[in-house]
Order: structure tokens, then sequence, then C-alpha cells
């Protein structure tokens, strides 16, 4: 309809701007808060600010906002105590909000499942928590590519790293394959290694990777029909597929 | 009510009754739809049958003259307005982020005509589409690393500033893996300085020493290397034809005016001013620019107030166009632009065991780099030839020799488990090398007073395109650097020989 009537395409630049706005809101910089309570409570705040839950160091039990949003300041009378895990799944982080949790160097844990606005970007801006972070779930964000899931590279520490359901990176298992090879450390999970490596040529007839076989890796073939997602063709990864 | 639009549907037929609407308003214009008139029909036949009437005119004019596509009537419509007030010649990535700029910069609707005129519409020996593709924070000018920083801030914010109503949104493909430098013991100290400068201005950048570099890529083979430098964030590469596009169509859809043609001349008014020395100087205005139809003589002069020479590669050739730099007065030499164009052969080489997803941008120090493309085990990679060396630059043939010779036996011994590589292909690529610093010229230029300079990038103009074009379109629109002050790429430091040198390890 936005192509036929100019008031429509106006209301749809509104309503598209007035989106963007939310998230640089929620994602500002809490310079004020940085300077009068300290780095640490308002890296606090923020996730709790916008609906993420975190665990102190020294504390066993989680802070999270109630289902209204609303939470307890008690952590303002612990201004020393840095954050060790984050959970800020299903919220509006992006690469800008990152700026006030980059202050906390003991960060182990954090997860981001299923955030809309989680990209490239962002991952690229996790090396600051290169000396601390062992877990990392980006699962479920629609904007991560291959491209971002490169930078992962600094962080040398990370144990465990959740891959799952990334609807923007085209071969899961071949990434999976070649982040196991770049974290030989860090357990990768979410994709399994028979997701999208099988491909039917156009006379029906099964082709297997060549590269594939020489790593020795297991190799599921589907029978027709119930076929995973195969790769879009995508400048070197078609190439790869194209190799057999 | 449906009768009353059956009445006004049928009847002579509903477009006929249109025509005779607007003809015949002012008679009929109580009841607009039904028409009385008994002399109607015939003058209506008359103006129905004018195109076919036409049509036939035309058809015996070309049987008359077979062979020939005169027409009296103009059909061509690709011809550029006949007047614009900025024009910018040359639609690579600069000349249509420059456009962008220009249109985001205005105060009121339509407050500036914008023309872009573009020789190539396949782009097919552009520098942008045919170069690497990099972006790297790693310089020792400061503003090339505030180009650099601001260029990617605009990148990381791409869909907010370039996306297009109706559009997908633009996916960049960047790849977030740094550029790795490698110095040697003879420039290590200039790495060194490089990084302070670097951190000084905001750059996610770290050295790392042979052993570390080791320790990260195990694939490396560290002989010769003293220091590394390898940026954290905010460096990769990207595909150029997306930014390309990305600016093309959004600047499009922002009311710039486009056309496939090439530049031919300009006219002129020529004023003279006096120096300090008591010599006289003479001062061109560009009134008009002449722009050559494709395939064919035709051309249009195209009425300007401000023209911006993103030509890249060819911009040296514009501005001779004008008939400066080749004068006889003395000094005058100074005044010509310094840029040509230089080719260099990039190759795309398959390697299975080659380094994997970490594989960084890599630059040694003898001046080969390489970088991974796409997953499967490909890289591409080139090299510098040497000043004495530099190709023929009349074709884009690719010289496969120079692999053999320059490339391969560097990318070899810095990565052994390239001895088992395969080209499978290659290409070659223009880039404006500025011949008097390797830095890009951006501003007036002194003996054309309405000329801005937006070229000579030698090989970063890709990666800064964002932040020139913002720059350029301040200089014009707000008469002086806003964000970012680019002053020292004036055309100032050619006149005095002072060359601003990048400090580079390779």
């Amino acid at each position: 309809m936005n192509q036929r009537f100019y008031d429509v395409e106006v209301f749809w630049r509104w309503s598209r701007w007035l989106k963007s706005r939310r998230v640089q809101r929620k994602n500002a910089y809490f310079g004020f808060t940085q300077k009068k309570f300290g780095v640490n409570i308002a890296a606090a705040y923020y996730v709790l600010h916008l609906g993420g839950s975190f665990r102190f160091t020294d504390q066993s039990e989680w802070v999270h906002a109630n289902s209204r949003g609303k939470f307890s300041y008690n952590f303002l009378n612990t201004p020393d105590s840095t954050i060790e895990e984050v959970d800020l799944s299903r919220t509006l982080i992006n690469h800008n909000g990152l700026d006030n949790i980059v202050s906390q160097k003991t960060l182990r844990s954090l997860s981001v499942q299923g955030c809309p606005n989680v990209d490239d970007w962002f991952l690229a801006r996790l090396h600051v928590f290169g000396e601390s972070l062992q877990e990392l779930d980006v699962s479920h964000c629609p904007r991560i590519t291959v491209g971002g899931l490169v930078a992962l590279q600094h962080l040398r520490k990370l144990r465990r790293l959740d891959v799952s359901s990334l609807v923007g990176v085209s071969s899961p298992s071949l990434v999976r394959i070649l982040l196991e090879e770049m974290l030989p450390l860090c357990e990768v999970t979410g994709a399994e290694y028979d997701q999208g490596f099988v491909q039917h040529d156009s006379m029906g007839q099964l082709k297997e990777d060549t590269w594939l076989e020489t790593r020795s890796f297991p190799v599921c073939i589907y029978p027709a029909g119930s076929e995973p997602r195969l790769a879009p063709s995508h400048s070197g990864e078609f190439l790869f597929l194209q190799a057999a | 009510m449906s009768r009353w639009h059956k009445m006004l549907l049928s009847g002579p037929g509903y477009s006929a009754l249109a025509i005779s609407r607007v003809v015949h308003s002012w008679r009929f214009s109580l009841n607009g739809s039904r028409n009385f008139s008994t002399g109607k029909r015939a003058r209506k036949d008359f103006i129905q049958d004018l195109e076919g009437q036409f049509k036939a005119i035309r058809e015996k004019a070309a049987a008359a003259m077979p062979g020939t596509d005169w027409s009296p009537v103009e059909l061509r419509r690709d011809l550029p307005p006949d007047r614009a007030d900025i024009v910018v010649v040359g639609g690579g990535v600069i000349g249509w982020s420059v456009a962008y700029w220009l249109k985001k910069k205005e105060r009121v609707r339509d407050g500036v005509r914008v023309l872009v005129v573009e020789k190539d519409p396949t782009y097919s020996e552009a520098s942008t589409v045919l170069s690497a593709g990099g972006i790297r924070q790693q310089f020792s000018l400061k503003e090339n690393i505030q180009l650099s920083l601001a260029s990617v801030d605009f990148m990381r914010n791409i869909n907010e500033h370039l996306w297009v109503l109706n559009e997908d949104p633009i996916d960049l493909q960047f790849n977030h893996s740094g550029y790795l430098f490698l110095a040697s013991e003879s420039v290590a100290h200039i790495m060194e300085e490089n990084y302070v400068t670097q951190r000084e201005h905001g750059a996610k950048v770290t050295l790392l020493s042979p052993a570390q570099l080791k320790e990260r890529f195990p694939w490396l083979n560290t002989d010769g290397v003293v220091l590394a430098s390898y940026g954290l964030e905010n460096e990769g590469w990207f595909d150029p034809w997306s930014l390309l596009n990305a600016f093309r169509r959004k600047a499009m859809s922002m009311g710039v005016f486009h056309c496939h043609g090439e530049v031919t001349g300009f006219t002129c008014t020529t004023s003279s001013r006096e120096t300090e020395d008591g010599d006289v100087l003479r001062i061109k205005r560009i009134k008009y620019i002449d722009v050559k139809m494709p395939d064919s003589r035709e051309y249009q002069p195209v009425e300007c107030a401000i023209v911006i020479n993103a030509a890249g590669v060819n911009s040296g050739k514009i501005a001779d166009m004008i008939g400066i730099g080749s004068g006889s007065e003395h000094s005058m030499a100074g005044f010509s632009l310094p840029v040509e164009p230089r080719k260099r052969y990039v190759y795309v080489v398959h390697c299975p065991d080659g380094p994997g997803l970490e594989s960084p941008f890599l630059i040694d120090y003898s001046g080969v780099y390489f970088r991974r493309e796409g997953l499967g085990g490909n890289y591409i990679t080139g090299n510098s030839p040497e000043e004495t060396e530099e190709p023929d630059i009349s074709d884009l043939k690719v010289d496969h020799e120079f692999f053999q010779e320059k490339v391969w036996p560097h990318l070899s011994h810095r990565v052994p488990a390239f001895e088992s590589l395969k080209v499978t292909g290659a290409w070659a690529g223009f880039y404006d090398y500025n011949t008097f610093d390797q830095n890009a010229i951006i501003g007036l230029h002194p003996r054309i007073s309405n000329m801005f300079l937006a070229t000579g990038f030698s090989g970063h103009g890709l990666q800064h395109s964002p932040a020139v074009g913002c720059a350029v379109a301040e200089l014009v629109l707000d008469g002086g650097f806003r964000t970012i002050d680019l002053s020292a790429f004036d055309f100032k430091r050619i006149l005095q020989q002072e060359p601003i040198l990048e400090r580079n390890i390779v």
C-alpha cells in the first residue's frame, strides 16, 4: 500500500524512525550514572533497564527485573562488586549498548540469545572481554553472519559457544567446523555437522564434498526430499560446495 | 448509483470522455462528463489520430532515408538536464557518496540540483569494484585514521543512512577480520610510532611479538618478523559493489540526476589576477560542461555552478581538459593534477590447507598481502610492483608471470601452506595514484575557481568514501570542513612542494 500512497509511506517511515529511536534510547551511554555511582552500578542498572539479569561475582543469586520491569535498587549498596554473568536474552541491546558493560573486566558469561539488534558489529566489539569471557550464547540472533563470527577469535578464553539457529549463517555445519578450528579450546554447540552439507544436482544425484571427506568428518546423507536447507550462492561458500 | 456509473462508462469510451473533458471543460463545467457538442467527434478524431500520423511520417522518412535513425522529434531520453547546480564527474563510490551527502545536507527540498556523470554504466574498469575492498585504521596520518573511523561508523549504521523505503536492507557483507601488518627489524620503530598515533585517535590496534603471533596464528612463519600490529575492531573487508549500489540507490531516491556519458570538454570564462610577485595569473571558471552520449556524437552542454572532480583514475585527464598545467606560463607545471592510473593485479588462489576462519588481512613487509575469500579455502592475494616496473596501463590484462616471480615466493615464505596453492582466477584493476605523495587531494583547485577535487586516494578511496563525501559536501555547502579537518589534503601542498607522506612499513 505504501507504494501507492505517500501518506502511508510517511507513516511507515515514522514508525521505522520511532523503532530505531527506541533502540537508540535503550542503548544510550549512561555517562551520568557512571560518573555519579561508578561503572559497576551503571552496568548493573543498564542490564536491568534493558530487562536482562545478572549475577555479581561474590553472590550466588541472580538479580533481575520482575514481569512489570520493576527491580529493587539493592545493588546500589555494593558499588565495588563486579558482574560475572549477564543474561540479556531477547532484549534490545546493540553494539552501542555494549559501551555500558565494557568496564566489567570479570565478565565470564554472556547470553544475547534472540536479540534482534545484535549484529556483526556487536560481536566485533566483544574483544574487550578477551581475557575473561568463557561462555557466550549468540543463538537465535537473526542478524549475525559469518563475517561477525570470525571476530570471536579474540576471545582466547572462550570455552563454550552456542551458535544455534542463526538465520544469517548459510552453512552452519561448515561454520561450526571452522569455528572449532579457530578456537581449539572452545566447545561449539548448536549446529550439527550434517546441516546443509548434502547437495543435489539437477539429475537428482547426491553430491558430497571432497574436502569434507579428506578431513574425515561424519557426513549424514539425507534421503531426497527431507533435506535441510542448502547454502545459497554466496561468493566463496558457493565455490566450496561446487568443488565436488 | 450503479446506473450512473454505467452511463458514464458506456458510450464512446471512457478515455475519449476524459479527453473531451479537458478540451471542452470551459463549456461543460456544470455537468462535466456528458458532452452534447456535434462538432466534437471530428476534432477528437483528429487529436486521436495525430500520434498515428506522426508515426506514419516517421516511417515514411525512415523508408526514404534507410540506414539513419534521424528523426525530427527528439527521442533520446537519457540526455542529462541542461542545467544543474553541481556536477559530479565520475560515478564511482566517491562520486555517489559526494552526491548523497550534498542532497543530505541541502536545507530545503530540491535545494541543489546534483548531476552525476558516469562514463561506464557497467563499471567494467572502475577502481571501486575491482579493489580488494579492505578497510583499516592502521595509517600514520591522523587525517587518514579519522577518515577511516568515520567511515566505519557510517558503515555500522549504514541502514539508518542509506536504507531506501521498499527496498531490502543493505548487507555490506562486512567481514570483521583485522589487518595484520608484519614489520621487519628496519621498520619496527615506524610501526611503534604509528601504533601510538593510532591509539591516540581511537583506533583499536594491538602490537604482537613474534611469539604471540605464533601462538595466535600457528600457520604463520615468523622468520624475519620483529613486530606485528593487529587491528582488533572496525577493520576487515566488505563488498565494494554493495556500498556503491547503496550510495547510488539512495542518492537517486533523493533526487540526484544521473547520466551515462563522457565529459569531453568545458566552456570556461577567464579572469586575471595579479600575484604578490606581480605575475598575472589566469583564473578560470567553468560555465558549461560538455557531456557526450555513449555510442553517439551527440553531446549536451550542462550549465553548472560547481564541478566536483571525482573521476578517480581519469581525474588528471579531466583537469587537463580545461587547459591548466600545460600552459607556457612559468611554474604552471605545479598546477597540473598529479594523479595517474596505476595497474594492480589481484589473484584468486585456492588452497584447501590454508589458514582458516581466523586468517586476517595480512600485509607482509615485502608488500605481499592476502585475505580469505569465502569459506571454501579461497584467498585473494597480490603485491605492489616496484616503481620502476609499473605495468602497462593501456588495458586490464593480467600478467601471470608477476604472480610466479613476485607474489608466490614471498607468500609461501610467510605461510608455508601456500606452497601447494592453485591459482583459480585473477583480475587487474586501476587505482588513482597520486604521484606526488600518495594521499588524497581534497579541496578547490587554485586555478579553477569552481572545481573541487576529491581524487588521488591511491588505494584508500573505497574505505574512506563515506567520510570523504561528507567532507566535500561540507566544503561545498558550508564553505569549510566541519566534522573532520582535511585542510592538510588541500591542493596547496602541491604548490608549496610539501608532500605529506604516509609513513608506511611497506
